[in-house]
């Protein structure tokens, strides 16, 4: 009974820090048709930024904006001078994405060693919450706190505001959506800013669980894939639903079968594109 | 699409007499090895090619075929006491089987959605190799010897071994460049180019682009069963995204949708990579450089791109005869 609960809250939270990374990306992918091979890298950067910015004397929440800030700023100059002259080339642009994630990859090499670091937790939120004979680390209830604050808010956005309404406009047809008037190059900027965004602050809160160590970007960046896969393209509810499921089985399989974990990631995978090829949530076939 | 002009001729007999003649050519056994993981690499690229040039479909994950076949031999002959037939057919039959599952996934979708099925399966192959410690040797990797004696020939010898590649290498090109002319092959481009319209035709678009899938998994596999052969040893960097991704360079590289551009851009590739990782230790960056720059300035690739060079130094034929990189535009399907 224990087992299952405290597998089942990892299991919840590193869903949680998926939802962070997978989110942006299916938004990326939902409007910009830009399958971003970086997003991985961009999470491992920024948790880099932030451990750098805490090496410097920095506290945990500014580092975690700094993350965040250092990375949209990167994904703006890459959306404005590399992706944007390649638009109307989806399969052009996911191969420069991704030669862009080895650049990062080596260069977070170069500059901060191949050895794992840790970064150091929030001193308000060490410890660990004790429910009867039950404890687990606050740390982790507070990041499946913030996924699902980061839900609520994206839904906001997209649903209830007016960027949010063009956001979908331009998700579910784009080039009525610019005939329209809608200045969809302004939106691509927003997005892929914003997902960007995500990413780095993302990489920083999950250093403490995670740490950060080269390989990270690769460690994500498929788990991000299938999530996308599994909960349907573009579709937020879609990005929630298929991270949590697979941090849950991501965790219930590393405790049960730790040889097996990444086996297991292959099920949901064969379900879902067997059954339902439109993900989860999604509206239309990947 | 029979492209097989006398220049085109001309230049394989070259290709193929300045391969043979490759081990009088140079003594030392270093460049020797070096021919032969072009050799391994160009089946690996020709076959990745079937799937991009020929059929438009970009794979992320085709590291996949080279590293369980690779694995497979290894543990099949070195520690699961197969004889060195057995293991071999076994592994190639396995990762056979194993391209008509992936397939199977990939080609729920098409395009952008393909691309991220295939990168995603072959990670997960790859965290299976890593993790699965008990199974794979995890980041130690699998050894043993595993070069087989055909017909008492001692494969152990340089020279000896990349003379076996270089039939290898040879059988695929044949039956590639068959496959391709065939109507098979030549439907595959038509699923390629009119995906729509040879649907309405009444062409089984889904069986055409599968049994491509399969055949170029296959010659994967072969590539696998080589690449263990001389490397005595297989580690999950087989299996990873880098190494699917060197493919596709290979391919790009080279020109996609041409029989030659692939073994151009193997060389290409493996010289690169074996000249700068005696200087620098950067060679993930490198290859990174490559990808964007590629992409970005010269989309269809060296091949092509010098063809279409020399077509203009002509001025005879204005157009370029290849397809252009398939990553231009994504066709509706």
């Amino acid at each position: 009974m224990n087992f299952w609960v405290i597998q089942g809250l990892n299991g919840l939270a590193f869903g949680s820090l998926l939802f962070i990374l997978a989110s942006g990306f299916s938004l990326i992918f939902g409007l910009m048709r830009i399958v971003n091979l970086s997003h991985g890298a961009y999470f491992m950067l920024g948790a880099y930024v932030g451990l750098s910015a805490i090496d410097a004397g920095v506290n945990f929440w500014l580092a975690i904006l700094i993350g965040g800030v250092a990375i949209a700023v990167l994904g703006a100059i890459i959306e404005r001078f590399i992706l944007r002259r390649l638009s109307g080339q989806p399969l052009a642009q996911v191969l420069v994405t991704l030669g862009i994630a080895f650049i990062i990859a080596d260069a977070c090499v170069w500059m901060w060693t191949g050895d794992p670091r840790p970064v150091p937790m929030p001193s308000e939120l060490t410890g660990a919450f004790r429910v009867q004979h039950l404890a687990f680390p606050i740390y982790r209830l507070f990041v499946i706190g913030v996924a699902f604050t980061l839900a609520a808010a994206l839904w906001f956005l997209l649903e209830r505001s007016r960027l949010g309404a063009r956001i979908r406009a331009g998700v579910d047809d784009l080039s009525m959506a610019r005939a329209m008037g809608i200045r969809t190059s302004i939106l691509f900027s927003v997005v892929f800013c914003l997902g960007s965004a995500l990413a780095g602050a993302g990489g920083v809160l999950a250093g403490p669980i995670l740490s950060v160590y080269p390989g990270l970007d690769t460690d994500m960046l498929p788990l991000a894939l299938v999530v996308v896969i599994l909960g349907g393209i573009g579709s937020l509810l879609g990005a929630l639903i298929g991270s949590l499921i697979i941090g849950l089985i991501y965790s219930y399989g590393q405790a049960l079968f730790p040889d097996l974990a990444y086996v297991i990631l292959f099920l949901p995978m064969v379900l879902v594109l067997t059954l339902r090829p439109t993900g989860l949530f999604g509206r239309q076939a990947i | 699409m029979t492209r097989t002009s006398r220049a085109q001729m001309v230049l394989s007999l070259v290709a193929i007499a300045a391969l043979v003649a490759m081990p009088w050519l140079v003594t030392s056994d270093y460049y020797v090895n070096i021919a032969t993981q072009i050799v391994i690499a160009a089946i690996l690229a020709m076959s990745l090619n079937v799937l991009v040039g020929f059929g438009g479909m970009i794979s992320l994950g085709h590291a996949s075929y080279l590293g369980v076949a690779a694995y497979l031999t290894i543990y099949l002959t070195s520690h699961a006491g197969f004889g060195p037939l057995a293991g071999a057919l076994a592994a190639i039959a396995a990762t056979t089987v194993l391209a008509m599952l992936f397939g199977y996934l990939a080609l729920r979708a098409s395009g952008l959605g393909f691309l991220m099925i295939t990168l995603a399966l072959g990670q997960i192959l790859w965290g299976i190799a890593y993790r699965w410690a008990s199974l794979t040797g995890g980041d130690n990797g699998l050894g043993g010897p595993v070069r087989p004696h055909p017909f008492g020939v001692d494969l152990m010898n340089p020279t000896a071994f990349f003379y076996f590649t270089l039939i290898f290498l040879a059988a695929a090109f044949w039956l590639i460049s068959r496959f391709v002319q065939s109507g098979l092959g030549q439907s595959l481009q038509g699923t390629r180019d009119q995906p729509r319209r040879m649907r309405a035709l009444g062409y089984n678009v889904w069986l055409i682009q599968w049994l491509s899938f399969v055949f170029a998994g296959f010659w994967g596999a072969i590539a696998g069963l080589l690449y263990a052969y001389y490397n005595q040893f297989v580690s999950p960097q087989t299996l990873h995204l880098t190494t699917s991704a060197e493919a596709l360079l290979m391919v790009i590289a080279g020109g996609t949708g041409t029989l030659f551009g692939p073994i151009v851009g193997a060389a290409l590739v493996v010289i690169l990579k074996n000249v700068v990782s005696a200087y620098i230790t950067r060679w993930l960056m490198l290859l990174g450089i490559i990808f964007v720059t590629i992409v970005m300035f010269m989309p269809e690739g060296l091949v092509p791109g010098t063809r279409r060079l020399r077509g203009i130094m002509r001025k005879s034929q204005g157009s370029p005869t290849t397809q252009a990189l398939p990553v231009t535009e994504e066709r509706p399907t």
